[in-house]
């Protein structure tokens, strides 16, 4: 037991699980986890002198003495517990908690011939040489740090085959579900979603916090999209106000086939969040949005990285931030355009709403383009709200709490307005108007 | 309702208003004209409660109240009502939703019960065939994107929610084609009542073709330097302002 969390003690913790815990795994996952915890020991645990991570310091994490042996899944917490945050009865849920699949509080509802939907340890054992090929084919691609101490040590997670030719009209929820604990714990979650040819899904990845606590979810969620598949994609971050979320989503695109998402930042200590898109085949599109609200001294990072490796790709980027307090965003957008992809269209927008003067913002395009006949835009504001339209409002009868708060929410709508899925939008706008309080955003809850 | 008494009005470091006296009763229309600069515009902010103009001097008195004493909600609320020149574009706030927020900020402070959903809509449907609205509008964007037209049909859409006592229409019909001017000026003419008055601010005679006012006022470098009935604003179209800002030039400051 040490006070600090450093590489060293997740060395130790690995070598432990190592010999005990991933005994059972198949050799190829124990020489892939031993693998990627090679490249941790490389990489240690990022500081601000990485320059991915430049204003994100992870100090309080380091400070944090977690119990990283914990493995028990803990208390299952009772199905009303989850509230409105469990969606619709008519969706599919798998839910996690503390990292691992409840059975008992997950609905699935059945697929065609071919699909799968469940727990990606259960698939490990039933379908085995399936999960092989996705985790190899999806495995090193130059994780970080944290992503490759996910692939060393993530015990459970969520794995979805959609079938080819198919179109699930009701969402898939993966809900993640964190309950209090004696001691600090790290969640290591990891899912793979697959979209054969030609196939729909609508995927609502959740995060939540049953009670206080300070822990972390180092989360990891790999989509592969075949030709023509379409995913409409929401990733919720309320995770409790101590908490440490550090999460990617790393896709990669077939010829003509469709990525969106939604991103949704209101609970968490410090959430990061990765978004790396590899737009791996002709006339693909990618839709990026994002919103976070935030106030106290909450801090978002969000990067992205837009990888257009052949032609005739589109991306559309959209991140937006509410900050209030002494809050900090980080917004990094990379754009890549290898050498032919040609044709290519991508935008990119940054926009923030600063509710204080205790705010910091950093914002950064990177644009890195090695292709001609390429359309390449980005735009960045950070703003207060325009005393004129508050003024406008006011001299309707508004008042000053009212006009603000009426504003702030105008500006939040541009990303809520794209979620598609209603009960999806509603909960968002629910949780934006409990965020805002007097026209502030208030302290998260611990 | 309102008197206006011997105000000196401007932004930091510079007065515009220089000393303007006016008297509105209940039922009356007034017209203020001048040219531009003339400080038309300074009149109109200082009666909605502008936070960028001061009042440095005088007094402005509404329903015998201390009017510069009330914030701009309070005016809003107690009766006043003012359409902006150039209306503020909102994105993300639906025109119907910043519409039911006002209708029932206003009408909490009157003490009647808020409207709710279904109730809001019948008013707004009847409001809009006062202006010739379509209904689209509702569910865009407060004034995103509308055109200059559609923002100030909008403008007196929410007169009409609003039911002001005083109402003062700043440049009201600048910037809009005869078509809507006309539409415009319908509107105006329907919410005259004998209870409630009006001041139409304006640089041309033309929308004084379709709404008649009782008094017309010429403002030149910051003061009144001309009052009368409707066959001034005539007498302006005809002869242009020039006549009157030597009056002006020959006043004691």
């Amino acid at each position: 037991m040490t006070d600090r969390t450093t590489k060293e003690t997740f060395l130790a913790a690995f070598a432990e699980r190592d010999r005990r815990g991933f005994a059972d795994d198949p050799p190829w996952l124990r020489e892939a986890r031993r693998a990627a915890m090679e490249r941790f020991a490389e990489l240690g645990l990022p500081t601000t002198r990485d320059e991915e991570w430049k204003y994100t310091s992870l100090a309080p994490l380091v400070e944090t003495p977690f119990d990283l042996a914990a493995e028990e899944t803990g208390e299952i917490p009772a199905e009303e517990a989850l509230g409105s945050s469990a969606g619709s009865s008519s969706w599919s849920r798998l839910v996690f908690v503390n990292g691992r699949h409840v059975g008992k509080l997950s609905t699935v509802r059945p697929l065609p011939p071919g699909g799968r939907l469940g727990s990606l340890a259960e698939a490990l054992i039933t379908d085995e040489e399936m999960v092989r090929a996705q985790l190899t084919s999806v495995g090193d691609k130059g994780e970080g740090a944290f992503g490759s101490l996910n692939e060393a040590l993530w015990p459970d997670g969520a794995f979805v085959h959609v079938p080819a030719d198919t179109s699930l009209e009701a969402p898939i929820q993966l809900l993640f579900v964190a309950t209090p604990f004696e001691r600090p714990r790290v969640d290591h979650p990891r899912s793979v979603i697959v979209l054969e040819r030609e196939s729909r899904a609508v995927l609502v990845e959740t995060y939540i916090a049953l009670g206080p606590g300070t822990y972390l979810t180092n989360a990891s969620t790999e989509i592969v999209l075949g030709p023509g598949a379409a995913l409409d994609h929401h990733k919720i971050v309320l995770e409790g106000g101590q908490a440490f979320h550090v999460g990617r989503t790393r896709v990669r695109q077939g010829r003509d086939s469709r990525f969106t998402s939604c991103s949704l930042g209101f609970g968490g200590r410090i959430i990061r969040n990765d978004v790396d898109v590899l737009l791996a085949a002709e006339g693909s599109e990618c839709t990026l949005s994002g919103l976070f609200v935030i106030g106290g001294r909450q801090h978002v990072d969000t990067h992205t990285v837009m990888d257009h490796a052949q032609p005739r790709a589109t991306s559309r980027q959209l991140y937006k931030g509410v900050l209030d307090g002494r809050a900090r965003g980080v917004f990094n957008g990379r754009v890549i355009v290898r050498p032919g992809a040609n044709g290519t269209d991508a935008h990119q927008t940054n926009k923030n709403l600063i509710l204080s003067d205790g705010v910091e913002v950093d914002s950064k395009p990177q644009l890195e383009i090695f292709a001609d006949d390429v359309k390449c835009s980005h735009g960045a504001a950070d703003g207060q709200l325009a005393e004129d339209a508050i003024f406008y409002l006011k001299s309707r009868g508004l008042d000053e709490v009212a006009a603000r708060t009426l504003l702030t929410h105008g500006f939040a709508r541009e990303v809520l307005g794209r979620i598609r899925v209603e009960t999806v939008r509603k909960w968002c706008e629910d949780l934006l108007r409990g965020r805002l309080r007097g026209g502030r955003v208030a302290e998260a809850t611990p | 309702m309102l008197s206006i008494r011997k105000l000196h009005a401007g932004v930091t470091g510079k007065e515009i208003l220089h000393g303007i006296d006016l008297e509105v009763r209940a039922g009356e229309v007034h017209a203020v004209m001048g040219p531009n600069g003339s400080g038309k515009s300074t009149l109109a902010q200082v009666l909605a409660g502008h936070p960028g103009y001061l009042v440095t001097e005088g007094e402005i008195l509404y329903e015998g109240r201390n009017l510069l004493e009330m914030p701009p909600e309070e005016r809003a609320r107690e009766g006043i009502f003012m359409a902006f020149q150039y209306p503020v574009e909102i994105p993300g706030v639906a025109n119907a939703e910043f519409l039911k927020a006002a209708v029932n900020a206003v009408r909490d402070h009157r003490g009647l019960e808020e409207l709710d959903a279904m109730e809001f809509l019948t008013l707004l449907k009847e409001k809009m065939n006062l202006v010739d609205m379509d209904p689209a509008f509702m569910s865009r964007s407060l004034n995103e994107g509308f055109s200059g037209g559609e923002k100030k049909r909008n403008e007196i859409l929410q007169m009409a929610l609003l039911e002001p006592k005083l109402a003062v229409l700043d440049e009201t019909d600048s910037g809009l084609d005869i078509d809507a001017l006309r539409t415009v000026a319908a509107g105006i003419n329907r919410l005259r009542r004998p209870d409630n008055a009006m001041i139409l601010v304006t640089h041309y005679q033309r929308v004084l073709s379709y709404v008649t006012p009782d008094r017309v006022h010429v403002l030149s470098n910051g003061r009144i330097v001309k009052s009368g009935d409707h066959t001034l604003a005539r007498e302006l179209e005809a002869r242009g302002y020039e006549w009157l800002e030597a009056t002006a030039e020959a006043l004691p400051r």
